[in-house]
C-alpha cells in the first residue's frame, strides 16, 4: 500500500516537472518547483514508514522548513532583484516574466 | 481493531494519492497561472493531509504520531503563506488573471 502512495507521489512529481519545464511565466516554474518539494518531503515520510524506519520524519521536518523558506528567498529575489533588499527600498526589479 | 485501523490507513492513504495526482494533472492543464496555483493547493491541503493522517493510522508509537501531526500543521501553515506570497508577487509584477469576458469591463 506504501508502494502504491510512492508511485502516485512519483508521478505528481513528474507532472509538476513537466510544467516546471514548459512553464510560461517563472512563477508557474516556481509554483512546480514547490509543489516538488512538498512531495519530496512526502515521498520521505512515506519511504520511512515503507522500510519501517519513522525516523525518516526528523528529515521530513526540515525538508518543510527548508523548502518554505527556499521558496520566499526565491519570490523576495524574484520580485526586489536583491536579498538583502530593506523593505522601504523602491528598487522594483524588471521582473522578466 | 488492528483491521480496522488498518483499512482506514488505506483509505487515507489511497485517497490522498488520487487527490495529489487530480492536483498535478490541474497543475499540467489548467490553462492560467492562477487557476494552475488552485491545482497545486489541492495537492498541498487534501493531498499531504490524507497521506499524513493515513500514515498516522498506522500505529508507529506516540513519538511518531506527534512527528507526524507537527508536519501536518507545518505544511498546513507554510503552503497558504507561500501560495499567497506567490499570488501577491505574480499580481504585482502585471500578470493578469485571464478572464472569460474581457470585453465586459
Amino acid at each position: 500500500m506504501f508502494a502504491v502512495t510512492m508511485v502516485a507521489i512519483l508521478v505528481t512529481m513528474v507532472l509538476a516537472g513537466a510544467r516546471a519545464f514548459s512553464g510560461p511565466t517563472v512563477y508557474d516554474r516556481i509554483l512546480a518547483a514547490n509543489m516538488i518539494g512538498t512531495k519530496t518531503g512526502l515521498l520521505i515520510a512515506v519511504l520511512g514508514f515503507l522500510t519501517e524506519r519513522p525516523e525518516f520524519l526528523d528529515l521530513v521536518l526540515i525538508y518543510v522548513l527548508l523548502n518554505f523558506i527556499g521558496m520566499i528567498a526565491v519570490l523576495k529575489l524574484i520580485e526586489r532583484g536583491d536579498l538583502g533588499a530593506s523593505d522601504d527600498s523602491v528598487t522594483q526589479s524588471e521582473a522578466q516574466i | 481493531m488492528e483491521q480496522v485501523l488498518d483499512i482506514l490507513s488505506w483509505v487515507c492513504l489511497i485517497t490522498g494519492s488520487v487527490f495529489c495526482m487530480i492536483g498535478g494533472l490541474g497543475l499540467l492543464r489548467l490553462p492560467d497561472f492562477y487557476s494552475r496555483m488552485h491545482g497545486a493547493g489541492i495537492t498541498d491541503t487534501l493531498g499531504a493531509g490524507l497521506v499524513l493522517v493515513g500514515l498516522m493510522f498506522q500505529g508507529g508509537g506516540p513519538l511518531v504520531t506527534v512527528k507526524l501531526v507537527m508536519i501536518l500543521i507545518i505544511a498546513l501553515i507554510a503552503s497558504p503563506t507561500s501560495t499567497h506570497a506567490l499570488a501577491k508577487a505574480a499580481y504585482k509584477s502585471g500578470l493578469k488573471p485571464s478572464l472569460p469576458n474581457e470585453d465586459d469591463h
